[in-house]
């Protein structure tokens, strides 16, 4: 089935679950977390839109967007500074009687004049916490074709205990209705979790927020695909390509690992599906003599001089002579210092490791150095 | 309306840069990749944008096509604006007739009407065939304190380079008293870079009666600095102290990229002061293999190395598999080397695949005659099947 993807309206949650990466999340939202040597978590949602067609598309954000505003800007590095379309981003509406938004409901409900202003007839609904080079095309079709209410996406899986502790957990009939629903279940095993993306039709959405409203509901995982599951036709589409869902902070550094792996690299970074994120000029990568790099990824900007393996290395992260970087996570302007040892490190932006300095840490909890720290 | 601008550049970007072979058939020279993640245009728009120009006129003709998809609109150098920013203005059609452009002063000539919109008080003339960076502002305001009608921007060269370059000959205060092409016996060691700045007013009534001159081979070196200094027009030669290289030949090109990994070259691209801008071509960082071994280079997005890489520059997407070795060399974007492939003093043009087990340049050590020695070059595009040679100073220009 052939789908006009001008008729969607995509949505974009960058707040939502900005707790699950602990102090990486303290001054920014999630969508703007970041990611894989060059980019922010926003980049993958935005720029699959944006490759699946859809060519409208609101960011909802709700606290700490300052950082995210500035990755944005006019979004023209998405391809989203259009006349018709491009990009919205929604910061909360307040007013004299209402406070920030409890959850996604009152999120849509916040952004419903922009919502309302769209002729879209379809909504695909996304967070930021999934690492993935997905086609929302495929699945648009699917649930129009099947004449679902909701269509969540879905992976069935092994997870640990650990990871469905944040997850929403789908049971199905085997044809894929879904027959109920768990929230954040203390299970381990076999199961069917939702990677917090969603279609819609429009009007379907906005009768659905708007009745919730009216009945004080904030929940759409609770008060939505749980207590209406039996009532409402919700339909999953499973989804096998590669992707990695961040839900701690040791996942966040097992994702950016794994894609240290050029398989794993080639299934996120796909020729004609570019990831796109913001330009920030930096001059080429330069290694020096008797550096020593080995299974890593180098953005550009970068001056090596020293040894660095197995870690991924923001724009502009310098390494100093004789410093060994081994596992670690180095974003943008790191400073690692002359003869300086770092194991396991997750630095923020703009973080200076004095010279001969250690740090050693562990793959189980790898050390997070705050913004424009000094160690 | 347009808003006036005190100052509005023209950048010469319609040569067919003969010299460069292969990596010029179908590209016009300015728009040569260089330095791993830029091509050569992006030092004097960024110099432009830098400088505090920012509206700039660039004059193509040959082979144009890749040039005006890469300045686009300008945006990457931040000359997208309401009033000037970028424009490509190629030779166009007129109520009189047509004519490609036949020099560089008739290409000047031609665009008149461009340049009049902004009803400026000075056009700075740039080539788009060099690397340097430079604030122009200064040099205009230096053209301003000397009250000339023509500055030209000079280097001290080393006296035996002198016979390379065009001389200019001055006076005590830099006034330009003489100048002679590449001579022999040099009387001066000052050569011109290639970039002026006039007073328009003068400039304008020169261009017009140069071209009235049918005899005239309508070009700056050649007519208009020559006619303004007979007329006694003040002519002022301005020093410039910086980097700056000519990359018009393939041996100039292959040492200024060498330049940008050279600790003791002067041309730093990592000040944030002085940003030399470019089109960013949107892929991921590079990744460095298990195997990988890179040393003294530079490497930009997009790349998959897992070879060796010594004294190179690896612009974005290059592929290096593992065993490839590559020393003392240019891979061009898109550029493929394979398996145990060896490639040494060699540029490798854009998405050209070097075969497995190739052997592609030699070490000028390894080459008996002296003279039989050069960078090889394979062109853009081409297919090196494996286990195949190209000796040093080859030029490919087709798969083999």
């Amino acid at each position: 089935m052939e789908v006009n993807m001008g008729n969607v309206l995509g949505l974009v949650f960058a707040n939502m679950h900005d707790t699950t990466l602990g102090d990486m999340t303290k001054n920014r939202t999630m969508g703007s977390v970041m990611f894989g040597g060059r980019y922010r978590l926003i980049d993958f949602p935005l720029s699959n839109m944006v490759n699946s067609g859809i060519s409208e598309v609101g960011v909802i954000t709700k606290s700490n967007y300052q950082s995210l505003l500035d990755h944005l800007g006019s979004a023209r590095e998405w391809d989203l500074a259009r006349k018709k379309g491009g990009l919205y981003i929604l910061p909360p509406f307040g007013n004299v009687e209402s406070t920030l938004y409890r959850g996604r409901i009152e999120a849509i409900y916040g952004a419903m004049s922009f919502i309302s202003h769209s002729s879209a007839k379809y909504v695909v609904m996304t967070d930021c916490d999934v690492i993935t080079n997905i086609d929302y095309k495929p699945i648009v079709a699917r649930h129009i074709e099947s004449g679902a209410d909701i269509t969540v996406v879905t992976h069935t899986g092994v997870y640990s205990s650990d990871e469905l502790k944040t997850a929403t957990v789908l049971n199905t009939d085997g044809e894929g209705n879904v027959t109920s629903v768990l929230i954040q279940p203390e299970l381990s095993g076999s199961c069917t979790a939702s990677l917090n993306m969603f279609v819609m039709s429009m009007e379907f959405m906005k009768d659905l927020v708007k009745d919730a409203i009216a009945r004080g509901l904030v929940s759409f995982e609770k008060n939505i695909l749980q207590e209406r599951c039996s009532e409402l036709k919700i339909k999953t589409y499973e989804y096998a390509n590669y992707f990695r869902k961040l839900n701690s902070p040791s996942s966040y550094f097992a994702a950016n690992m794994d894609i240290l792996d050029p398989a794993n690299a080639r299934k996120l970074f796909v020729p004609k599906r570019s990831i796109y994120t913001k330009v920030s000029d930096n001059a080429p990568a330069k290694y020096d003599l008797n550096c020593i790099v080995k299974n890593s990824l180098v953005a550009d900007g970068c001056i090596i001089e020293g040894e660095v393996e197995n870690s991924v290395l923001f724009r502009g992260v310098k390494v100093g002579k004789g410093a060994k970087v081994k596992n670690c996570i180095l974003m943008q302007g790191t400073v690692v210092g002359d003869g300086a040892q770092l194991n396991y490190i997750v630095t923020d932006k703009n973080v200076t490791v004095t010279d001969k300095h250690i740090l050693t840490s562990s793959p189980e909890y790898p050390m997070y150095v705050a913004k424009g720290a000094t160690v | 309306m347009f808003n006036k601008k005190e100052c509005v550049a023209m950048l010469l970007a319609g040569g067919q840069g003969s010299r460069l072979y292969a990596l010029t058939q179908d590209v016009a020279k300015p728009a040569v990749p260089f330095g791993a993640k830029y091509r050569i245009i992006d030092f004097p728009l960024s110099n432009c944008i830098n400088s505090g120009i920012d509206t700039v006129g660039v004059l193509t003709q040959y082979q144009p096509l890749v040039l005006n998809e890469y300045i686009g609109n300008g945006q990457p150098w931040d000359l997208d604006r309401i009033h000037g920013g970028v424009h490509v203005l190629p030779p166009y059609q007129k109520a009189t007739g047509a004519d490609w452009y036949s020099g560089t002063a008739n290409a000047i000539y031609q665009n008149i009407g461009f340049i009049e919109r902004y009803d400026p008080e000075y056009v700075v003339v740039l080539s788009g065939d060099h690397i340097y960076k430079m604030d122009y502002n200064k040099m205009l305001e230096f053209h301003k304190a000397k009250n000339a009608a023509a500055t030209i921007a000079v280097l001290d060269v080393p006296k035996e380079e002198a016979s390379r370059f065009g001389i200019m000959i001055t006076d005590a205060d830099d006034n330009i008293i003489d100048f002679e092409e590449k001579p022999k016996n040099p009387r001066s060691t000052l050569a011109s870079m290639g970039i002026y700045i006039f007073t328009w007013s003068k400039l304008r009534a020169y261009l017009i009666a140069n071209e009235e001159d049918e005899s005239a081979s309508k070009d700056f070196g050649k007519n208009i600095i020559p006619d303004m200094r007979e007329a006694g027009e003040k002519l002022v030669a301005y020093r410039f102290d910086g980097y700056w290289k000519d990359v018009g030949t393939i041996d100039s090109l292959w040492e200024a990229n060498m330049d940008l990994i050279n600790p003791n070259i002067p041309i730093d691209l990592y000040d944030p002061s002085w940003k030399i801008y470019s089109r960013n071509p949107v892929l991921p960082p590079q990744s460095i293999g298990k195997n990988a071994e890179v040393q003294n280079s530079m490497v930009t997005e997009g790349c998959v190395i897992d070879g060796q890489v010594e004294f190179s520059m690896i612009s974005d997407g290059v592929i290096v598999e593992e065993g490839a070795v590559i020393y003392d060399s240019i891979l061009m974007p898109g550029a493929v080397v394979k398996k145990g492939a060896k490639v040494e003093y060699a540029i490798v043009g854009e998405n050209s695949v070097i075969g497995e087990n190739c052997k592609i340049g030699e070490r000028p050590e390894n080459v008996e005659d002296k003279d039989s020695w050069g960078v090889a070059v394979v062109g853009h595009n081409i297919s090196v099947s494996d286990g195949a040679v190209v000796a040093p100073k080859a030029i490919i220009y087709e798969n083999m």
